[in-house]
């Protein structure tokens, strides 16, 4: 018998420490998921899931279980930091102030801006989570000139989907993969919803379900797929065409659903002499009043061969052929015009531009045709459409998708997303189990009200704005220019060049207010974005954007806010620093007037509660601007008499209301004086308490048969209507056809009495208004000599790293301390590169020296690295001569923020329709460094000093929670 | 007898780090910790894991797969690393088969970590004393912690339910289940140490369309008067036959 231990594995290491469990939400990415800290006497000693919350159900991720090292992070910023007069831009060096020194400058410098041109203040946020607040912060401001990071992230996801099924992935709705029998993701989509859909697709693989995975890599998720079909970055339009073509072609849709739940039977005029081409056929023309979609055009019905209204009782309209209207019009079912546009996708045609063979496209069409059809599911879920038909069940169609950037990011993804819609549509998925459900407030009206102001007229000195810095366009006249059809925001959103750019494009402040292009901006408030690294396109230049003055002397963007928790490579360039707190010192909604957590069966808005008390002088970002908010007397913030209106920004989120008496506000839950009501209600005053009471969420779970076909659902859609989620209780039709991108195309053409397009932009909106999903070649492949950069380049994110955030974490960053470039090897070795051989990628635009690595797991005609591990010298707090600066490597570098607009200027990199950034267009090519080259990352740059209340980065770290108390 | 251990799931691990950092974090201020980290902000940053995830590429393109390997000490039922060890340090617990390092009999001398044929143990920077997987054994007795909670901090973390935990002598655990239902497999078995920890291979699910699936009576182009059919220029006995 061996002498016992000496060491008890089993006793508590601190006998008698205080422990408290705390519950609030993540934010180590924007998963959002529910968790509980561990707090040994106040001491975070470590952090789980909760299992009681509905996103992660207990789990926790990489990130999320390394959040001690970011509470901890040597990087932090702990006091307001002012420019060291003299010192440049970007040198990062500093001298700590006071809050009442910095919120002085502010207050003076932004009410001088709001009482002359309120344009001149620009807010731009990144991964933020408190859009409500910060876009209501600018709106009351009286600025256009706010969005957050959605036009460089997935904008035309949100857009491309909403603008077709009035919804879309991720926070707005997702695969149901509890019922799916197919699942198919295509592109890099890991990020958005994590952990649910890490769990959702484990559970599914053990259930049998079948996985597919089209990515030009195999990593992450794919590579637990049944099968991967790599494919030629930016050529996923061509394959969903050839797919819809194969679909169509064999009759492996669902006619059903199409017929009642789309536009496919609606007649479209196709007189191209008419002012109405291309439009539906109208049975009255009276002022369309609402944002809904009236139930006024035509089908030509089977049975008595003639047009009748849509709906019409007993009728059954034709989905193909050609018809004439007794005025001699001649109109084709929107269905016939998709069958057109799709007859020449064949998939002979998409396997030359995608690199997937034909056949394999073909057997991907028919798995999916087949499953839809044979597979079927049938709930005994009684439910009843808004024409008043009463339904036994709901039906499924398993086979499920799932997308983001890796479609998104392209110069096409719009009309790629587009494609997806339409093939989600083809298939019978919508909002049916087994295929794509939404999450509350979705589904909108196509698209959805909220309008931008139409004219420059909205901005008056010392006024709010009259309407929302952002909103969904349905026509040119929504567009948000001046007479002349110029732009009126900085980042020319909403304007002709980019007109569906419904998340703004932050991509294009920095170069835009540099070059004064629409017009010189005073100052630029940056919220917890990185944009003098990787958050740009062009990282470069714009660094030298931001430190470039005029010939006055003063900077050409005279006054620069950074707002953040950490010391990034952007503080570095910031006249003025705030510190914020990290997510576990404050409160946060995750709030049904933004981006809720809401779940298939209903709508859940969340918060977050301060678990330990803030770091330094740290102050929550919320607070900054309800304190700026008060002092500038913003009307929703004052009360008539001028007087601060709310103590804070938990008061704050308790009695505001969106309109006096209103009921609605940030949070849904426990409204009413004693909670009693949800969704709309009187202030709480104990609405923080009751959210903490129960895991910090609020769920309303809807009744089964309000769970599915909400877009035609008669009960969902009153219920929604009565609970103020949506104005109108209207069908919400699949836009298999996009009148909306018609209307645009029209204007280019010079019909109809809306607004018409400058002249030199008239060809570019006639070209890509197309209102039905086409594909092209992305724009800068268009520009580019493809001989001599024959390779495409893409990023992904790791799934331990959030964007640039956590090099600073002493344990995040041992997974991932530099990148690497994959190169299929026989790529790699035709270009004479060893594995682990120091190299060049270069583009038209610049050039990187970084590692190769060869990899299997990549198709030829791509490299790639993981998105963010390069960091610029000093930044984060890391050494001068740490792997993320001397070894890593920040792909940007690569990447142009502008493009030749083929006419001798430039425009952006995005786009066309929504202004998405292009990141993942740029080509490339590559080639070995010489033996006598540095063995080191190229471009580098300067090193930064440790910024004045950042810590101290020890050489050894041996963290243990309460050490100081340890016997 | 009892013999805990991990089954790990090759077939839904994503390889996304959860069960890497949730393992530190618990163990760093737990019985074993604290697990330190050398130059945790500066160049070749390194500190100890007990548990870590090695990905690599098996075949050529396009017929590759991306493997994610977590790998931590695998409990072995016959273990290398504790008759070398000179001290009496490392051990293997009697009563449920966890391999344990006694930190105050730990000299530092490395012997085990050479016998380990699994590369499972890492020496503490600062400590130098061995350290390696506990399989959380300062929580899975732990009474103040709900029932479903007393598991190995990476088996809750595991956001695709990879990891699962139990004994594998009891024919009737779920780990001895999963590894009779779907091939689990122990690591180097030739070595002789019967690792306690096994892994369940990928399962790959296939489909098969029958010709006959995809032309059907209830075709939709039919309703629409369009039933496929080949194009009219594509040739036809018309074009040859003129008798």
């Amino acid at each position: 018998m061996p002498p016992p231990p000496l060491h008890d594995p089993l006793a508590p290491p601190l006998p008698g420490a205080g422990t408290a469990i705390r519950n609030t939400t993540c934010y180590m990415c924007a998963c959002r998921c529910g968790i509980r800290v561990h707090l040994a006497d106040g001491e975070v000693r470590y952090i789980d899931g909760n299992p009681d919350h509905p996103l992660n159900k207990g789990v926790i991720c990489a990130k999320g279980s390394s959040g001690i090292m970011k509470q901890y992070s040597p990087a932090r910023l702990t006091r307001p930091l002012k420019r060291k007069p003299g010192a440049e831009r970007g040198a990062g060096e500093f001298e700590a102030i006071s809050w009442d020194e910095a919120f002085a400058l502010l207050e003076e410098r932004l009410a001088r801006i709001r009482s002359t041109d309120p344009r001149r203040f620009a807010l731009f946020t990144g991964r933020d989570q408190m859009q409500a607040l910060t876009g209501l912060f600018a709106r009351q401001f009286g600025t256009p000139n706010y969005a957050a990071h959605g036009g460089f992230c997935s904008v035309n996801m949100a857009a491309g989907m909403i603008y077709t099924i009035g919804g879309s992935f991720w926070e707005f709705g997702g695969p149901d993969l509890e019922r799916a029998k197919l699942f198919v993701m295509i592109g890099t989509a890991e990020d958005h919803h994590s952990n649910p859909l890490k769990i959702a697709i484990a559970k599914f693989k053990r259930d049998g379900g079948r996985f597919v995975s089209i990515n030009p890599v195999r990593t992450g998720y794919s590579a637990i797929a049944d099968e991967w079909m790599p494919i030629r970055p930016g050529t996923d339009g061509a394959l969903l065409l050839a797919l819809i073509h194969e679909l169509v072609a064999l009759g492996l849709y669902d006619r059903d659903f199409l017929v009642r739940y789309t536009n496919a039977g609606q007649l479209v005029n196709t007189d191209e002499r008419n002012d109405e081409f291309g439009m539906f056929v109208r049975t009255e023309v009276p002022k369309e009043e609402g944002c809904f979609d009236p139930q006024n055009k035509l089908w030509w019905d089977r049975a008595t061969n003639r047009p009748v209204v849509t709906h019409a009782e007993g009728a059954d309209p034709f989905l193909l052929g050609e018809f004439r209207l007794s005025d001699g019009t001649a109109v084709k079912p929107a269905f016939q015009l998709l069958k057109e546009r799709v007859d020449a996708y064949t998939p002979e045609w998409a396997a030359g531009v995608t690199g997937i063979p034909a056949d394999a496209i073909r057997r991907l069409a028919h798995e999916m045709g087949v499953t839809a059809r044979d597979q079927k599911i049938e709930l005994p879920i009684a439910w009843t459409d808004i024409w008043g038909r009463e339904h036994e069940t709901v039906t499924g169609n398993p086979v499920a998708f799932h997308a983001m950037r890796g479609l998104a990011a392209h110069s096409n993804g719009f009309h790629t997303i587009r494609a997806l819609a339409i093939l989600m549509t083809l298939l019978g998925t919508i909002d049916r189990p087994g295929g794509f459900r939404h999450k509350a407030p979705f589904p909108r009206p196509i698209p959805p009200c909220a309008k931008t102001p139409n004219t420059p007229l909205a901005i008056k000195p010392d006024h709010p704005l009259d309407g929302l810095a952002l909103g969904w366009p349905a026509e040119p006249d929504d567009l948000f220019v001046d007479e002349n059809g110029a732009p009126v925001r900085i980042d020319k959103a909403f304007s002709w060049e980019y007109p569906l750019a419904v998340h703004g494009m932050m991509h294009d402040v920095v170069t835009n207010a540099w070059r004064g292009d629409p017009y010189p901006i005073d100052t630029l408030l940056l919220f917890m974005a990185n944009m003098a690294w990787n958050s740009t396109m062009n990282t470069v230049e714009v660094r030298k954007m931001l430190n470039d003055r005029g010939d006055d002397g003063e900077y050409k963007i005279p006054f620069l806010v950074v707002c953040d928790a950490f010391q990034s490579e952007t503080t570095a360039f910031a006249d003025l620093v705030l510190p914020d707190t990290t997510y576990l010192e404050r409160h946060d909604v995750m709030s049904m007037l933004d981006r809720p957590i809401s779940e298939f069966e209903g709508p859940v808005d969340s918060v977050r509660i301060p678990v330990v008390p803030p770091t330094g002088e740290c102050k929550p970002f919320q607070e900054v601007l309800i304190e700026l908010a008060g002092r500038l007397k913003l009307p929703a913030f004052v009360r008539p008499d001028g007087t601060r209106r709310f103590r804070d920004y938990p008061d704050f989120i308790v009695n505001y209301e969106t309109e006096p008496g209103s009921g609605i506000g940030f949070l849904s839950g426990w409204r009413g004086k004693g909670g009693e009501k949800f969704m709309r209600g009187e202030p709480n005053p104990r609405q923080w308490e009751m959210y903490a009471q129960n895991n910090c969420i609020f769920q309303y779970r809807l009744p089964p048969s309000y769970q599915y076909m909400r877009n035609w659902n008669k009960g969902y859609l009153e219920w929604s209507q009565r609970n103020r989620i949506q104005r109108y209780a209207e069908p919400i039709l699949v836009h298999l056809y996009s009148e909306v991108l018609q209307k645009f195309r029209l204007a280019a053409r010079g019909k109809g009495m809306s607004r018409k397009p400058p002249a030199h932009l008239a060809a570019r909106i006639d070209t890509f208004f197309d209102p039905l999903p086409f594909y092209y070649e992305p724009l800068e492949a268009q520009r580019t000599d493809r001989t001599r950069y024959p390779l495409a380049a893409v990023t992904q994110r790791p799934m331990a790293m959030y964007h640039s955030w956590d090099s600073q974490n002493a344990w995040l960053r041992q997974i991932h301390a530099h990148n690497h470039l994959y190169v299929n090897p026989k790529v790699a070795r035709a270009a004479g590169i060893e594995d682990g051989a120091w190299m060049w990628v270069e583009s038209p635009w610049g050039k990187v020296r970084c590692i190769c690595k060869h990899s299997e797991a990549v198709e030829p005609g791509t490299v790639w690295t993981w998105n963010a591990i390069g960091k610029a010298d000093g930044a984060w707090r890391l050494a001068p001569d740490a792997n993320e600066s001397e070894l890593g490597f920040l792909l940007n570098h690569l990447i142009s923020d502008e493009l030749p607009d083929g006419a001798g200027g430039r425009i952006s990199n995005s786009d066309p329709i929504t202004g998405q950034a292009a990141w993942y267009d740029v080509r490339v090519r590559i080639y070995p460094a010489a033996a006598d080259e540095p063995r080191e990352t190229w471009p580098r740059f300067a090193a930064v000093p440790a910024a004045p209340g950042t810590g101290s980065t020890p050489r050894l770290l041996a963290y243990f929670a309460r050490r100081k108390a340890r016997p | 007898m009892t013999q805990l251990a991990l089954v790990i799931d090759l077939n839904v691990c994503v390889g996304c780090h959860a069960c890497v950092t949730s393992c530190k974090e618990w163990n760093t201020s737990g019985s074993a910790g604290p697990l330190a980290d050398t130059m945790p902000y500066g160049k070749d940053p390194s500190g100890a894991f007990f548990n870590r995830v090695q990905t690599f590429e098996v075949g050529e393109f396009p017929d590759t797969q991306t493997v994610h390997f977590p790998k931590s000490c695998l409990h072995c039922e016959d273990p290398p690393c504790v008759p070398v060890c000179p001290t009496g340090a490392s051990y293997k617990r009697k009563e449920d088969g966890i391999v344990l390092v006694d930190y105050d009999k730990c000299i530092g001398c490395k012997y085990c970590s050479w016998a380990c044929p699994y590369g499972a143990r890492e020496l503490d920077p600062v400590r130098k004393v061995m350290t390696k997987c506990t399989l959380c054994v300062d929580r899975i007795y732990d009474r103040t912690r709900p029932e479903a909670e007393r598991k190995p901090a990476c088996v809750l973390a595991c956001p695709t339910s990879a990891r699962l935990f139990g004994d594998i002598h009891d024919p009737q655990s779920q780990v001895s289940q999963a590894i009779r239902d779907n091939a689990g497999y122990a690591l180097m078995p030739e070595w002789g140490t019967h690792p306690a920890n096994h892994y369940l291979p990928r399962r790959r699910t296939s489909a098969r369309i029958h010709e006959d699936e995809l032309t059907r009576a209830d075709n939709p182009l039919k309703v629409d008067g369009l039933l496929p059919r080949p194009p009219k220029s594509d040739p036809s006995l018309d074009d040859v036959m003129s008798w």
